[in-house]
């Protein structure tokens, strides 16, 4: 995009005030006096030698030029996609976090959160979010996905799915809160308590059972989400993190948990959340999300400009702990390369993997899958149809394609 | 309580012998670590937050962090219902009261037949309840009288998330009725029913036996 063509963009925009040639923002709110505060969009100058450069603000903003969005989608209970096409490494930017919820995102005032922690437990508390902070920390980055990710992609695959709308569900965060194991130990879980019943305060009232055995491993209670607290959407002032786990169940705005001699039933763990297969069964607890990877790029919409040297590049992600190998076909599935992983490769986490190819301007597919540490390997479009079913509801995650046209378009392919 | 006990551990809760030897063994394994290759940042596992400490102090026994909860504050938050029936509350309901109730706070949404439309569920239908073909066609619509494996669940569930825009507003009697008119509308008990704590957790969802939990391994096998 040439500075010209945005510099003509912002002077058209109704609420812009242009301010041709002039670069200081307190030079310009001089000129402009006592009028109405408004959005000071300079003009991209053509030599930001030339020219002094902004002030500094009191909070950054995204260049002008990168306008990453959520795709929100769904009438009452929708959800919300990251734009993985638009990042890079592994960490998701907190306002680009995927989003879903049951009835809305709660507000709640953190002064007057309270976290209760009772049935079998030798002493009961109810805990503020100030002692909440109070206990040691842990600081750990790993993946959250929707288990429903992937679905339409599977189902009703397009052509002009992105990677958002393919596999948008997903989001890897550098999390910060308590071990749900030291506040267990605070509370003293009685002999026979096996699993955890957690519910949020949002108006769906949420809630998941969870084995106690999780919670003694590695379950956290996050109140800070890359470096700063909690975004609302993602479960504001504190949330469950189950590292590997199906998104529903890192219960969001954590107001209770009841430790408990067998699971609630509820309704995320019934009648949603479980996975129809061949042979009239619904598989149900299955709660791990298995090893799968995304070529982000280049991926629709982006279009190669001509042959030659290009990266393929994506992400690979496994809830059975780390990503050890990424292969990339670029012959439709028929021979495959192994691609780098950009490390360091964190366990339960995306890892971004790279390849180096060189385009010779024909048409074909490209794909990749991933293989985790215990010898897992994603299985392939026509073995997790054949397997689990065209009608499954969760967990989808067979190897994804693209087509690559002779005019360098890139289309998804199933 | 926890911080004068925190300082008798770290001041004179351990002999001088015990922290050199502590200490000792802390450098070995950052020696060791190093040596790996990996970044000695505690990771968390099992016991995390004991190993997001720093180095050399003992966790107490207890932080004295929190409050005891009140009879009352617990019983207000603690309104799950489980598969035994376990937090049912008094109340009972039935399937004429049921039918009003639905009729006023749930037909908006839901439709007059429990048909559902593209926002919210289907809840009536017995389709495929016997096949169980759920897995080979994504257009099976899941309803309350072919897939929910706990009758309890719906008390749950109606009770702590419904009616969409009021939720947690029904008495326990509305609730009540409402799964007596859901149960019997989906052909899984009759009309005569009155729906009540003893009765709920012995209702037998058609879908019951279907449901098996995850035979997952990872490892070779994708199952």
């Amino acid at each position: 995009m040439s500075g010209k063509r945005i510099s003509r963009r912002a002077a058209l925009g109704a609420a812009a005030v242009t301010i041709g040639g002039i670069g200081s923002g307190a030079i310009a709110r001089q000129l402009l006096g006592a009028q109405a505060p408004a959005p000071l969009v300079p003009s991209v100058p053509d030599d930001a030698t030339k020219v002094p450069g902004l002030p500094s603000g009191p909070l950054g903003v995204r260049s002008r030029f990168e306008n990453p969005t959520l795709a929100p989608s769904g009438v009452a209970t929708g959800a919300s996609f990251t734009p993985l096409q638009d990042l890079t490494g592994t960490i998701t930017p907190s306002d680009l976090h995927f989003q879903r919820h049951h009835n809305g995102i709660a507000t709640i005032d953190p002064g007057k959160y309270e976290l209760l922690i009772h049935g079998m437990a030798e002493r009961p508390r109810v805990f503020t979010l100030q002692d909440l902070r109070r206990f040691p920390s842990v600081t750990r980055t790993c993946f959250i996905e929707c288990s429903g990710n992937g679905r339409a992609a599977f189902r009703d695959p397009k052509p002009d799915m992105s990677p958002q709308l393919v596999d948008g569900l997903t989001s890897n965060t550098e999390w910060t809160g308590v071990m749900v194991s030291t506040l267990l130990r605070e509370v003293g879980a009685r002999n026979g308590a096996t699993w955890v019943l957690a519910e949020g305060g949002d108006a769906a009232v949420l809630s998941r059972s969870i084995p106690i055995a999780k919670m003694r491993d590695d379950a956290m209670i996050a109140f800070a989400q890359n470096g700063e607290p909690l975004r609302e959407a993602n479960g504001y002032p504190a949330r469950l993190v189950l590292p590997g786990y199906e998104g529903n169940m890192c219960v969001k705005w954590l107001r209770r948990l009841e430790l408990v001699d067998q699971p609630n039933m509820s309704r995320d763990e019934t009648s949603k959340y479980t996975d129809p297969l061949p042979g009239g069964i619904a598989r149900q607890f299955s709660f791990v999300m298995d090893a799968k990877s995304l070529i982000t790029s280049p991926a629709f919409p982006s279009r190669l400009s001509g042959p030659g040297w290009w990266q393929i590049r994506g992400i690979a992600w496994t809830g059975r702990g780390r990503i050890v190998r990424v292969e990339v076909s670029t012959d439709g599935g028929r021979t495959w390369v192994q691609a780098g992983l950009q490390g360091p490769v964190l366990s339960m986490a995306h890892t971004r993997f790279e390849l180096p190819w060189k385009w010779n301007g024909a048409a074909t597919r490209i794909m990749s899958r991933a293989y985790d540490e215990t010898g897992y390997v994603q299985p392939s479009v026509d073995t997790f149809r054949k397997v689990r079913g065209r009608g499954t509801d969760f967990h989808f995650n067979a190897v994804r394609s693209w087509r690559i046209e002779r005019d360098g378009r890139v289309l998804f392919d199933g | 309580m926890g911080a004068s006990f925190l300082m008798d551990r770290t001041t004179s809760g351990q002999r001088p012998a015990d922290r050199v030897a502590f200490h000792a063994a802390v450098i070995c394994m950052l020696v060791f670590l190093f040596a790996c290759g990996e970044s000695p940042r505690t990771e968390p596992g099992p016991g995390g937050g004991d190993k997001g400490m720093s180095a050399g102090t003992p966790l107490p026994e207890s932080f004295g962090l929190g409050a005891a909860p009140s009879a009352q504050r617990v019983s207000a938050l603690d309104i799950d219902v489980n598969a035994a029936g376990t937090g049912l509350p008094d109340g009972s309901g039935t399937y004429a009261q049921g039918a009003v109730v639905y009729g006023q706070k749930c037909a908006l949404c839901h439709g007059a037949k429990g048909e559902g439309n593209a926002a919210f569920p289907r809840l009536i239908g017995i389709e495929h309840r016997q096949d169980f073909a759920f897995s080979d066609d994504p257009k099976l619509q899941k309803t309350i009288g072919n897939y929910w494996p706990y009758a309890t669940t719906l008390y749950d569930y109606i009770n702590r998330a419904m009616p969409f825009s009021t939720p947690g507003s029904l008495r326990p009697a509305e609730v009540y009725s409402l799964v007596a008119f859901l149960l019997s509308e989906n052909a899984v008990v009759s009309r005569s029913v009155v729906m009540d704590r003893e009765s709920l957790p012995r209702v037998v969802m058609p879908a019951r036996s279907h449901f098996k939990p995850d035979d997952r391994t990872g490892g070779s096998s994708f199952r």
